[in-house]
């Protein structure tokens, strides 16, 4: 059994998810919790945002995401594949930073322009 | 930049972008907005997490790609823009408003514009607005100067942090701080309940284990040059502290996320009338001020947890610039009756807090907070009198977030005193 905090809303319902009675939901106010119960009791996966170092723009930095949620346990690894990264302008939103981080098929993406 | 406009913007955050593009779209061709930062898109430049634009973009967006989103439709519509430059006065003329600017490039100068729009944002409460004992040590900042220390200038602030106050920026920066190497011993609430938004209480601290102690507070900072301990203790339901409930912290950092006030001093120098329960301006439907043709919109006007919301009002106070300037009405003069919108205690503030019924088109929304959670459904009743306008229930609220109503014109239309007043009922 364990206890979550369901997040598709701000109701905010305590659901608690059975993985022993494939994963049943109880506690949610709605449908919506119920898939969120199950995905993150058996996969929990999240949108990492960071930043990396740029040379010589205006900004010292640019804002990246992955551009899909990866699995949360992984997110200090994918953290560390971002150091040592300086982005030379210009850097537009969508540019990939890191490709298919640790397999994933999730890439680190620029969130912003960076004009030369 | 000319010397005369028809609509000047003083902020470029999404507030200020918004009501540009929205006066734009409604015809409005000679628009300024000035910032006073290098470029425009205000406080989202250093969001840089995800969870904007779900309500208004239908996509999860980060702080920055929403800006972005705004900077490219602001491109393609020529408006006129002045970073760099900061607003220092308005003043009232003859047909409109006085702006005085300063900047590196052009120093001081001023500029003519018929219509105002207020959009300057908000700012942090600091430790001295809410008084912490101890010692005047380094390594005491408010969560979003951390955040742009972090996110824009790429310094680092800390190794270990504790966080007094569970606003959002302090959530947000309690997660971006340890995925960025830091430890986050906890976050010290004195509220029995938190100020955050529930999915960031389990996204940026329940994920990291972070603990989130309510009920107690930061009671001393000691440290010779920068902090080196922090006491914390249990307060009762009076927020005095409980004695014998001391756990101290070895931590070199103290990041402060205890609310944001709307950034009033141009409003109130300008003799705007200034509403004591949100610390921005009274505005009528339209977000118009007490001043003709000057406008709110954003967190300079109460300060808001989506920005999508700030999106939604920033084009109802640009629509409202433009039918000003190009149908010369004076909305103060044309229209009589106002109704005034009071709350019982169970509510912190409405915006709108007056309703002109000529200037409703269609419905109108009422934006409110409540003072306390309910976390069993309730009712939201509006009445004038003893008569009942509408009624609405709501699941769930938290002073956290924002709340708000739809009334028809219909509605508003069978209001016959002029009060229209709102409560929280079982
Ligand atoms: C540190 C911080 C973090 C936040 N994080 C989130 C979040 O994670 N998610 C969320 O939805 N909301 C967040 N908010 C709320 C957020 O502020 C709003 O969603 C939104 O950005 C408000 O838009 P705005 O345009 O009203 O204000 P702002 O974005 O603050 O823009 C105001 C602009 O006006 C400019 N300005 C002020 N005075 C002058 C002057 N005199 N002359 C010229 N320019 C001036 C400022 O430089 C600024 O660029 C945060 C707020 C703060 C303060
Ligand atoms: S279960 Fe449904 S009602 Fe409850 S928090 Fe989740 S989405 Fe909201």
């Amino acid at each position: 059994m364990r206890e979550l905090i369901c997040i598709v809303c701000p109701q905010g319902c305590h659901l608690t998810v059975d993985e022993d009675n494939d994963y049943e939901v109880t506690g949610n106010r709605c449908l919506r919790g119920v898939a969120y119960g199950k995905s993150e009791a058996m996969n929990p996966t999240r949108v990492v945002t960071s930043t990396v170092c740029v040379r010589s723009g205006v900004h010292a930095r640019c804002p990246v995401k992955t551009d899909h949620p990866i699995p949360k346990g992984d997110a200090f690894r994918a953290m560390e594949l971002l150091n040592g990264i300086q982005l030379i302008p210009p850097v537009q939103r969508g540019d990939i930073v890191v490709a298919n981080i640790l397999g994933h098929q999730a890439n680190f993406i620029a969130t912003r322009d960076i004009p030369e | 930049m000319r010397d005369n406009y028809q609509m000047v913007v003083i902020g470029g955050g999404p507030a200020g972008l918004g009501a540009a593009l929205s006066a734009r779209g409604d015809g409005l061709e000679r628009i300024l907005i000035v910032e006073r930062d290098v470029e425009l898109g205000g406080i989202l430049n250093q969001c840089i997490h995800n969870g904007f634009g779900l309500h208004y973009f239908k996509e999860e967006l980060t702080g920055p790609e929403y800006a972005c989103r705004l900077i490219d439709s602001l491109e393609e519509n020529g408006i006129d823009v002045a970073c760099d430059t900061m607003v220092l006065a308005i003043e009232p003329t003859e047909g409109g408003q006085r702006v005085c600017l300063m900047s590196a490039n052009e120093g001081y100068r001023f500029i003519e514009t018929q219509a105002l729009i207020l959009a300057m944002g908000c700012r942090e409460r600091t430790r001295g607005a809410i008084q912490i004992p101890g010692t005047r040590v380094a390594g005491i900042l408010t969560a979003g100067t951390a955040q742009r220390y972090v996110n824009i200038e790429g310094y680092m602030v800390g190794k270990r942090v504790i966080i007094l106050g569970s606003g959002d920026i302090g959530l947000i920066m309690a997660r971006r701080l340890t995925l960025e190497g830091a430890k986050v011993l906890a976050c010290v609430e004195i509220m029995p309940y938190s100020g955050g938004l529930s999915r960031n209480i389990v996204q940026c601290l329940n994920d990291y284990d972070i603990p989130l102690l309510l009920s107690h507070t930061i009671t001393n900072i000691e440290g010779k040059k920068r902090v080196e301990r922090v006491t914390v203790q249990q307060v009762n339901s009076s927020f005095v502290p409980i004695r014998r409930t001391e756990i101290d912290y070895e931590v070199d950092t103290v990041l402060l996320s205890v609310g944001l006030i709307p950034e009033n001093e141009l409003t109130r120098a300008a003799g705007i009338e200034i509403d004591p329960r949100t610390s921005g301006p009274v505005v009528f439907e339209n977000n118009e001020t007490s001043v003709a043709g000057v406008f709110a919109c954003g967190n300079v006007l109460h300060v808001h947890d989506l920005v999508d919301y700030v999106t939604e009002e920033s084009a109802n106070a640009g629509k409202a610039a433009a039918a000003y300037v190009i149908d010369k009405q004076s909305m103060h003069e044309s229209s009589k009756r106002t109704i005034a919108v009071v709350s019982d205690d169970s509510i912190g503030y409405t915006v709108p807090q007056k309703i002109r019924p000529t200037f409703i088109e269609k419905s109108i929304r009422i934006f409110f907070r409540v003072r306390e959670p309910h976390k069993t459904p309730k009712r939201i009743i509006l009445r004038d009198d003893d008569q009942v306008i509408a009624s609405f229930r709501r699941p769930y609220m938290a002073p956290g977030e924002m709340e708000h109503v739809t009334i028809s014109k219909d509605q508003i239309d069978q209001i016959e005193n002029n009060q229209l007043s709102i409560s929280i009922e079982a």
